[in-house]
């Protein structure tokens, strides 16, 4: 498995997931927020795939089976806070990762150098309407805690070393990285007058295999809506 | 996509109730206190010499009605016109077109946002105006109650919906309102470069397989007519019109306009290789311009009043997206109070929650400017 695809993947089922929400966020800047964070996101995956291969066939031709990506990624978006949770969670990590790999010297050091200003907004967008549910009303409140909680168990998966990305040069140290993570994460949790969800964070009996090929049940119905009109149309150009 | 369009000049044709609530007739009604008459002739002579109208400016109480309406028209358009697009976010068929479509549906949420913006210096509130369009008493662009049945839909919307938005827009340019004319330069800018891709979409599709060549002539058959439709009823069953010339909110007949674009399509349906569902389209070699066929009002009407194919399905989209959202606008104002700064003095009333967006304000200029920066 080649890193780029992990980390591809990672970005374009993400970007996907939140283009959902184009017509149905809570309020107009939200509209414009969360679009801006697909965007970027998709540009991002764009980059990678193309390392890998052609970017239309490895996004609009692999099955399910051949994705990479982290099962939190997929996880349908539920309500703004799961959102919320899942932005969290995954724009904390990515942010880590992408600052060590843009001061390393590996292959992605290039791209993640330009990609960290756009995941430091995100993580930016994240933490701030977790401090905003978490500590504004009691239903607000609520539905976030319900967001950290569901989402928890996906995020041990964050921090199995990616294959091309193991090794000392490439700047990533991943035990370091989760120890930051989790830091980094507390503190907001913390912040926002929430509570660091209890529980094992990997190794239950389905969480952790995205990168291994191996998905949650919705992730299948994504593509299968993502990829239809171009898998009816094989070999036109758009 | 922009689209403000003529409609909101069928509004007084077809009888509804006018949206501003209780526009006055027109500024030189009847008996008048002296000091108004001054100010009327000093915004008279400022209109007559194409000054442009001030927020704290006098003006006449049926010039800012009518600007609240077509300012609040123009904005719901643009918030409910990301519907239609949003549909194909998901199935968008590459990459590169999916990055094209996200990024237009956010400009136009982004130019919803200027628009009442604009028009809250009249003094109105985007709440006032959101709740207005979410209990059917304002209303937005007819075209967006057509369905997008088939990819080839983006390409239509952009290439016709775009084109005759920005047909009806430029003008707006050099409206007599300051903050409306300044909003509009630069949402023309923006609809000018989707109008482009969506062109360039349809022209992918119409140089491709058969089946993508049949998928765009038939978004186009669709899409020909209620784009026609957008730059409202005919010169002489438009009764605005008058006023909103006279006072130059509007620069150009509906007819006028009408005609304009239509010249503008023929050649492009040609460049294209697509042909316009039109068969009385013809060259008017007199008028220099092109004759076409006669437009099916009756369509119109019933679309206006609520009868479309999707008016019903837009407004529930939109209401539901508010309603659901109610929590989370709760959420931010609340925070904001919690964590407002420390008062000066304990009589002063705690200052009003800022709005859900307090923060997310913050984030859309960030985010504005984060677009600019990756275009």
């Amino acid at each position: 498995m080649s890193a780029a695809l992990a980390l591809g993947d990672d970005a374009l089922v993400l970007s996907h997931r939140l283009g959902e929400w184009a017509g149905h966020a809570p309020v107009l800047e939200e509209e414009v927020a969360l679009a801006n964070i697909a965007l970027d996101l998709l540009g991002q995956a764009r980059v990678l795939l193309s390392l890998v291969g052609d970017e239309d066939e490895l996004a609009y031709l692999r099955e399910e089976r051949a994705f990479r990506n982290l099962q939190l990624v997929e996880q349908p978006n539920g309500d703004f806070a799961h959102t919320i949770a899942r932005q969290l969670y995954f724009s904390v990590y990515q942010h880590l990762l992408y600052e060590r790999l843009a001061a390393g010297d590996g292959e992605f050091a290039g791209l993640a150098a330009k990609a960290v200003k756009e995941v430091a907004y995100h993580r930016d967008h994240a933490e701030q309407w977790v401090l905003r549910l978490g500590d504004g009303t009691e239903e607000s409140h609520g539905r976030m805690q319900s967001g950290l909680d569901a989402l928890w168990r996906f995020t041990g998966e964050m921090f199995q070393p990616v294959e091309g990305l193991d090794s000392p040069e490439s700047g990533v140290d991943w035990q370091a990285l989760e120890s930051s993570w989790l830091a980094v994460v507390t503190d907001v949790v913390e912040r926002a007058t929430l509570t660091l969800p209890a529980g094992p964070r990997s190794g239950g009996w389905a969480a952790g295999a995205g990168r291994q090929g191996l998905h949650t049940e919705p992730f299948g119905r994504m593509l299968a809506e993502m990829q239809h009109l171009h898998r009816s149309h094989p070999g036109a150009s758009w | 996509m922009a689209a403000v369009t003529a409609d909101q000049t069928t509004q007084k044709t077809l009888g509804t109730a006018n949206a501003a609530g209780g526009a006055g007739s027109t500024g030189a009604a009847g008996a008048m206190d002296p000091a108004d008459a001054d100010h009327l002739a000093a915004f008279d002579a400022a209109v007559a010499a194409d000054e442009r109208i001030e927020p704290r400016d006098w003006m006449p109480d049926a010039y800012r009605a009518t600007l609240i309406r077509q300012m609040a028209q123009h904005a719901h358009s643009e918030i409910i016109g990301m519907q239609p697009e949003a549909n194909w976010i998901t199935r968008a068929p590459s990459l590169r077109r999916k990055a094209i479509l996200m990024a237009k549906v956010q400009d136009e949420a982004g130019h919803g946002l200027y628009l009442y913006s604009a028009a809250e210096t009249l003094g109105t509130s985007r709440e006032e105006l959101l709740d207005k369009l979410h209990a059917g008493r304002q209303r937005y662009s007819s075209i967006f109650n057509y369905p997008t049945l088939t990819w080839a839909d983006v390409g239509a919307i952009g290439w016709l919906v775009d084109g005759a938005a920005i047909t009806n827009q430029v003008p707006l340019c050099r409206c007599s309102y300051g903050p409306y004319a300044r909003a509009m330069v630069r949402i023309c800018k923006e609809e000018s470069f989707h109008q482009r891709q969506g062109y360039e979409l349809l022209l992918a599709l119409s140089q491709g397989t058969e089946a993508q060549h049949a998928m765009a002539q038939d978004a186009v058959n669709r899409w020909w007519w209620p784009s026609l439709m957008m730059f409202g009823p005919p010169d002489d069953a438009s009764s605005h019109s008058e006023q909103s010339m006279a006072w130059k909110i509007k620069r150009h007949s509906n007819d006028e306009l009408r005609r304009r674009f239509v010249d503008i399509c023929v050649p492009q349906a040609e460049a294209l290789g697509l042909e316009l569902p039109d068969p009385d389209i013809r060259w008017n070699e007199e008028l220099g311009s092109h004759d076409f066929g006669a437009i099916d009002w009756s369509e119109f009407q019933e679309v206006l009043k609520g009868n479309g194919p999707c008016n019903e399905q837009r407004i529930t989209q939109r209401r539901r997206a508010h309603e659901e959202g109610a929590w989370v606008r709760d959420a931010a104002a609340a925070y904001a109070a919690k964590h407002a700064p420390a008062q000066t003095s304990p009589r002063t009333p705690a200052p009003a929650p800022a709005s859900a967006s307090a923060s997310a304000s913050a984030q859309t200029s960030a985010s504005a400017q984060h677009v600019e920066e990756t275009a």
